[in-house]
């Protein structure tokens, strides 16, 4: 299958709304893609699969916006993902204070003003 | 590849002004790069009808050079209006260099204007975030760089007292620049105890929120000296890009800088350590420490100790920043031209109080989008050619 049949956008939020964590890989390179794209980036392969994520990742880094009250302070991440692509996020389930370079987390999804969101939940050590 | 032909020395920068910096009510945005494309023409003995070449940008405007050539009533044989964001009138400058070596053009004009602070009162940002980035609510710009400088911190031990260091250094060059917008005293103990933004940025590590216009002309070397008796040259230039969203940054410790810095050194022909001041687009304090680093002024890693104990600050060991950058100066949402209006009077030497001695090769450097675009000049005084 061509990707360049695919529609990135749609295809990826109606896979979310399934509950999916869907990110692309290359059939000729086997490199993983997010976001998600019609070819890959560089060599333009138009090759592009949909394949289900790990979930598994790592904070690469992390700030946290600091609204005034009573709006509360939330964090923004970047995670790389154990397949290579990195993404922006949010790490949940954790103070917002306590979310460190490094942390090992898992996707989740969850719904957020209505619509499916992709965040991240720390992976309990050991 | 074909070898490179960059025009060293045979265009040069022979005028250049601001206009309206800090506020400016009432004016749009093509008012005040009018005005000070005005006071730049002034200076050179020129009028908007010798212009034949526009190189514009404003903030909310996509036909910006359709706008100005109407505004002036002139009918520009090369244009542009790139939208890199706060690099490009670096890659302007470029491009009107190769332009004029050409002989497509014969006088450039490079101008920016904007009313961001007396119209919007608040940082506007025309970034559009894409729908992986939009749903986590990143404060842009000021997100993006917090996530470099918390990356460069844990990479290298950088501290938030080194983060202040270059927002004092900026403060003491403002203190010697009339037109600053933002004077008087600023100490490290004053950074750390102001309100965070976006950790680890504090509001003393972002650019002020301005108005304020710029604009320099461009002429060939052989006519320089009919406009100016110490004409900046453009001896080499150089842009780079590596992303769009933070998130798409290659590393978050590393910019383009060290590909614009590495071709613009190559074009001109030296190195870092013969440059006498440094201009670079400091949108937030992290920007300094990147750009110090990736252009080669002080190994990677090494920035927040460069700029510690003063380092870049009035009499420190490099002048960085000397009109008092957009910490301190100027920001009206895209700073770079201000700084090659900087370079450009460090090495005509009619900088004022703030005058370093003797420059005669000076870098002016641009950022664009968050960390996405950069753009590098070197300019120098007609010893250098």
């Amino acid at each position: 299958m061509s990707s360049q049949e695919v529609r990135p956008d749609k295809e990826f939020e109606a896979f979310l709304a399934d509950e999916r964590f869907m990110i692309q890989r290359s059939h000729s390179s086997g490199r993983y893609v997010f976001y998600p794209r019609v070819a890959e980036p560089v060599t333009g392969a138009r090759d592009l699969e949909w394949v289900e994520a790990s979930g598994r990742g790592t904070v690469y880094s992390v700030t946290i916006v600091r609204k005034r009250p009573p709006e509360a302070d939330y964090n923004v991440v970047l995670i790389d993902l154990d397949e290579g692509p990195r993404l922006m996020s949010r790490v949940d389930g954790v103070g917002v204070d306590s979310v460190r370079i490094g942390l090992n987390v898992q996707a989740k999804i969850i719904i957020q003003d209505g619509a499916p969101l992709l965040v991240f939940m720390p992976v309990p050590a050991g | 590849m074909s070898p490179n032909t960059f025009p060293r020395g045979r265009t040069a920068i022979v005028a250049g002004a601001t206009y309206g910096i800090g506020e400016a009510p009432g004016y749009n945005s093509l008012d005040l790069a009018t005005l000070a494309s005005l006071r730049a023409l002034d200076m050179a003995g020129l009028q908007p009808k010798d212009v034949d070449g526009l190189f514009v940008v404003l903030p909310s405007d996509p036909f910006s050079h359709l706008s100005m050539a109407q505004y002036f009533g002139i009918h520009p044989k090369v244009m542009d209006n790139n939208r890199t964001g706060g690099s490009s009138f670096q890659i302007h400058a470029h491009y009107a260099a190769l332009a004029l070596a050409a002989g497509e053009c014969d006088l450039a004009l490079i101008a920016y204007g904007s009313n961001l602070r007396t119209s919007a009162g608040k940082f506007a940002s025309t970034l559009q975030p894409s729908i992986y980035q939009a749903p986590y609510k990143p404060m842009i710009p000021v997100s993006a760089y917090a996530l470099a400088a918390a990356r460069h911190m844990h990479e290298f031990g950088t501290t938030r007292e080194q983060l202040a260091e270059v927002a004092v250094a900026a403060r003491a060059w403002a203190n010697l620049n009339p037109d600053a917008f933002a004077r008087g005293p600023l100490a490290v103990g004053d950074c750390l105890a102001s309100r965070m933004i976006s950790d680890p940025l504090t509001k003393y590590d972002c650019c002020l929120v301005t108005d304020g216009a710029a604009a320099v002309i461009m002429t060939r070397a052989d006519r320089a000296k009919d406009h100016a008796r110490r004409p900046a040259y453009l001896l080499g230039a150089g842009s780079a890009t590596t992303h769009s969203e933070i998130a798409s940054i290659p590393d978050l410790t590393v910019t383009a800088a060290v590909e614009s810095g590495k071709r613009a050194f190559a074009h001109a022909g030296v190195g870092p350590s013969d440059i006498d001041v440094a201009e670079l687009y400091d949108a937030f304090t992290i920007t300094t420490i990147l750009f110090l680093e990736d252009l080669g002024f002080c190994p990677k890693g090494e920035g927040g100790r460069f700029v510690e104990k003063g380092g870049i600050a009035p009499k420190g060991k490099l002048a960085v920043n000397t009109n008092g950058g957009g910490l301190s100066c100027v920001h009206p949402g895209m700073y770079g031209l201000f700084t090659m209006v900087e370079a450009m009077e460090q090495i005509m030497g009619i900088a004022g109080e703030r005058q370093v001695t003797d420059v005669e090769l000076a870098l002016s450097h641009g950022n664009g989008g968050v960390l996405s675009s950069q753009a590098t000049l070197i300019l120098g005084s007609e010893s250098t050619l």
